[in-house]
C-alpha cells in the first residue's frame, strides 16, 4: 500500500460495512420476537437511541457540547402532537418529517448563535434556548396545554394500514424502522468527506481552517441535521406515547442524554445505541433498588464514568469482545471509540 | 411610584443575594476555567444545615448562619481535595458530566434525608415585616440581606485587591505555571478559594430560604441563574459578576411584577442576546485563557 492511498483506503475500509455491525441490527430486531411483551420499553430504547444518535452527531464528530439538546427533541414532540392533534396532517410518517422539518429550521436559526463563541458561550445559549421554549410553552398553554400537556392525541394508522395497537407492537416496529433509516443516513454522513471534515473541526478547527474547510458553515450544516433527528426523536415520543408534555424541555432530558451518549462513547454512532440500551436498564435495576431515588445512582455512574475516564472505560468494555473476535480474524476490531474532543 | 421603588429595592436585596451565591462561581467558572455546574449543590448544603440547626435544635438565626457558611466550605475543600482537583485539566465536557452527576446526587440524597417539600428557616421577630420608609414598604429581612451582602461584597473586593492572598490568587489564576514558579503554592491557593465561595454559597443558601425557597431541586432551578451571573457578568474582576447580579435580580422581579405573564422568557432573551453580542460577558476582557 503506497502512503498517499493510505488515508483515502483507510477512510473507505471504515466505512465499509462489518459483519458485527449486521449482527447488531440483526440483534435489535431479534430482540422484538425475543420479548414480545416488553413493547414499550423498547420502543422507549429505540426512541432514545435515536435521540442520542443525534447528540452524537455533534458531539462525537463536531464536538459541539450541548446543554440544551431537548430543545428540539422537544419542538418536534409538540409539533407532532400539535399536527395530529388539529388534524392538519393525520398520517404518521408525514407527520413525523414534518415535526422534523420544523426542529430543522429551529436548528438552523439557533445554529448561529451556538457557532460564535467558545464552549462556555455554548452551552449557556444551548441550555438558555431549551429554557427559553420550556418557558414559551408554559406560557401559551391555550396551545400546548401547559403543564396538564397535550391530551386526547388520536394517532392514524401508518400508511393508512398499520393502526398502533395498546401492546406497542406496530409502534416498536415503527419506530425500529425509523432509527434504522435514519441510522443509515447518519452513517453515509459521517463517512462521507463532510464527515471527515467535521472531524477534523472537531480535532483542530483552525488546522481545519486552514486546509480549506469552511469550519463555520460545516458546523451550522451538522448542527441542523442534528436538531433534524432530534426532532423526529421527539416526534416519535408523541406518536408512541400519545402525550407531550412540557417536561420534553427539561435540563433533566437533555443531562440524560449526555449520560447515554458518553456510556456508549462518542464519536462511532454506535455509542448511542448501546448506551441507550444499558442506560435504560440501568434505570430499570436503580428504580427497582431505589424507586424514588433512582437519580442518585445515575449520577454517581456519571462521577465514576468522569472519574475513571472514558477512555479507559471503553477500553476495558470493549477489551472481551475484541479478544474473542481476534481469534477468528487477526485484523479486525470491533468499533474502537475515537478520542473525545476536548 | 411607591411600587417602582419598592420592586427596585427587592431587585436590589435578589441582585445582592444572587451575588453571594454565585462569586463563588465566578472564581471556578471565571477565573479557574472550571464549568462546575453543581454549585448550587453547596448552597443547598448551607440552606439545609442552617434549616436542621435553627428550626430542631433552636440555634438562634444569626448563630445559624456561620455554621452554614463553615459547613458548605468544609463539603468545599473535601471534595475539591478528594475529586474536583483532578479535573482541573480535564475537558469542558467532563466537567459537564462530573458536575451534573454531582447534582443529581445531590438532589436525591437531600430528598431522600429531608423529603421533598420546601423547607423554610424560622426567622427572628425583628426580621419580619416592613418599614415604612417616605411612603416606600421596604421588608426588614430583605435590608438585613443588602447589609450583610453588602458589607461581604466589600470586604471580598479590598481582599481580592490589597491582601498578599489577593494578589497570589490573580498570579494563580493568570499563569499558574509562572506563579508556582514564584513560590506560590497553587493548589494550597486553589483549593483554599473554592472552599471559600462554597462558604458563602452555603451562607448565600440559608439567606435565600426566606425568598427563593429552599427544596431538594434548589441546585437545577438556579443552576442557570448562577451561570448568567458569571458568563454575563464576566471574569475580569469582581465588580462584573456583582453589577450581573444587580441586573439580573432587578430584572427578574421587575419582569415578574409587570409582565407576569412571560415568566422568565425575559431573562433568558436578555442572557442569549448578550452572550452573542458579547460572547466573553458584559465586562469581560477578552479570551480568559
Amino acid at each position: 500500500m503506497t502512503a498517499p492511498a493510505d488515508v483515502g483506503t483507510h477512510a473507505r475500509q471504515h466505512a465499509r460495512w462489518h459483519w458485527s455491525e449486521i449482527a447488531f441490527w440483526i440483534l435489535a430486531l431479534a430482540c422484538a420476537f425475543l420479548f414480545p411483551s416488553r413493547y414499550l420499553i423498547m420502543t422507549d430504547i429505540v426512541r432514545l437511541a435515536l435521540f442520542a444518535l443525534s447528540l452524537d452527531l455533534i458531539l462525537g464528530y463536531a464536538g459541539i457540547v450541548s446543554l440544551g439538546h431537548a430543545a428540539f427533541f422537544g419542538v418536534g414532540a409538540y409539533s407532532a402532537g400539535l399536527l395530529a392533534l388539529h388534524g392538519v396532517i393525520t398520517e404518521p410518517v408525514l407527520a413525523l418529517i414534518a415535526a422534523g422539518l420544523v426542529a430543522t429550521v429551529l436548528g438552523f436559526v439557533t445554529s448561529f448563535l451556538v457557532i460564535r463563541g467558545a464552549d462556555l458561550t455554548r452551552l449557556m445559549v444551548t441550555l438558555g434556548i431549551a429554557l427559553l421554549l420550556e418557558a414559551l410553552a408554559e406560557r401559551f398553554s391555550d396551545i400546548t396545554g401547559g403543564t396538564d400537556g397535550l391530551q386526547g392525541i388520536e394517532m392514524a394508522p401508518i400508511v393508512r394500514l398499520f393502526s398502533f395497537d395498546m401492546f406497542g407492537k406496530v409502534g416498536f416496529f415503527y419506530s425500529l424502522a425509523v432509527l434504522f433509516l435514519l441510522f443509515l443516513l447518519a452513517r453515509r454522513i459521517v463517512h462521507s468527506p463532510f464527515g471527515l471534515s467535521l472531524r477534523a473541526i472537531r480535532n483542530n478547527p483552525l488546522r481545519a481552517a486552514a486546509i480549506g474547510i469552511p469550519v463555520n458553515r460545516r458546523l451550522i450544516a451538522i448542527y441542523t441535521i442534528a436538531a433534524f433527528y432530534a426532532g423526529i426523536a421527539g416526534a416519535l415520543f408523541t406518536q408512541t406515547t400519545q402525550l407531550a408534555s412540557l417536561d420534553v424541555f427539561s435540563f433533566e432530558r437533555s443531562a440524560d442524554l449526555m449520560l447515554v451518549v458518553v456510556i456508549g462513547g462518542t464519536g462511532y454512532l454506535y455509542g448511542g445505541l448501546i448506551g441507550a440500551v444499558v442506560f435504560r436498564m440501568l434505570q430499570e435495576v436503580f428504580s427497582t433498588l431505589t424507586p424514588q431515588y433512582w437519580q442518585f445512582w445515575i449520577g454517581l455512574v456519571l462521577v465514576v464514568i468522569v472519574l475513571l475516564g472514558r477512555q479507559r472505560l471503553h477500553r476495558w468494555v470493549l477489551w472481551g469482545p475484541n479478544l474473542v473476535i481476534r481469534q477468528f480474524d487477526r485484523k479486525a476490531v470491533v468499533a474502537v471509540p475515537e478520542s473525545d474532543a476536548s | 411610584m411607591t411600587s417602582l421603588f419598592t420592586n427596585l429595592f427587592d431587585g436590589v436585596a435578589y441582585g445582592m443575594l444572587l451575588f453571594v451565591l454565585a462569586c463563588g462561581l465566578a472564581v471556578t467558572l471565571g477565573l479557574m476555567n472550571f464549568v462546575n455546574l453543581a454549585h448550587g449543590s453547596f448552597a443547598m448544603a448551607g440552606g439545609y444545615v442552617c434549616a436542621v440547626l435553627v428550626n430542631q435544635h433552636g440555634w438562634p438565626f444569626f448563630a445559624g448562619l456561620p455554621l452554614a457558611f463553615a459547613a458548605s466550605a468544609l463539603i468545599g475543600v473535601v471534595l475539591e481535595r478528594a475529586l474536583y482537583r483532578h479535573l482541573y485539566s480535564r475537558s469542558h465536557l467532563d466537567q459537564v458530566l462530573f458536575s451534573v452527576g454531582l447534582v443529581f446526587m445531590s438532589v436525591a440524597a437531600v430528598d431522600y434525608i429531608m423529603g421533598s417539600s420546601r423547607v423554610f428557616i424560622k426567622i427572628p421577630q425583628a426580621l419580619e415585616g416592613q418599614i415604612d420608609f417616605f411612603g416606600v414598604g421596604i421588608g426588614r429581612y430583605r435590608l438585613m440581606i443588602i447589609v450583610i451582602c453588602g458589607l461581604l461584597t466589600v470586604g471580598l473586593q479590598l481582599v481580592l485587591a490589597r491582601t498578599r492572598f489577593g494578589s497570589r490568587l490573580r498570579a494563580a489564576v493568570d499563569d499558574p505555571r509562572a506563579a508556582s514558579g514564584l513560590g506560590i503554592n497553587v493548589p494550597q491557593v486553589f483549593a483554599f478559594t473554592f472552599a471559600f465561595g462554597c462558604g458563602l454559597a452555603g451562607l448565600g443558601g440559608a439567606l435565600s430560604a426566606e425568598i427563593l425557597g429552599l427544596d431538594p431541586y434548589f441546585p437545577l432551578k438556579f443552576m442557570i441563574y448562577f451561570l448568567i451571573v458569571v458568563t454575563v457578568g464576566g471574569s475580569s474582576s469582581i465588580t462584573g459578576p456583582f453589577l450581573a447580579s444587580l441586573l439580573l435580580g432587578i430584572g427578574d422581579v421587575a419582569g415578574k411584577y409587570y409582565v407576569p405573564k412571560m415568566g422568565p422568557f425575559v431573562i433568558y432573551t436578555i442572557m442569549i442576546v448578550i452572550l452573542i453580542w458579547r460572547p466573553n460577558g458584559l465586562f469581560g476582557r477578552t479570551a480568559a485563557r
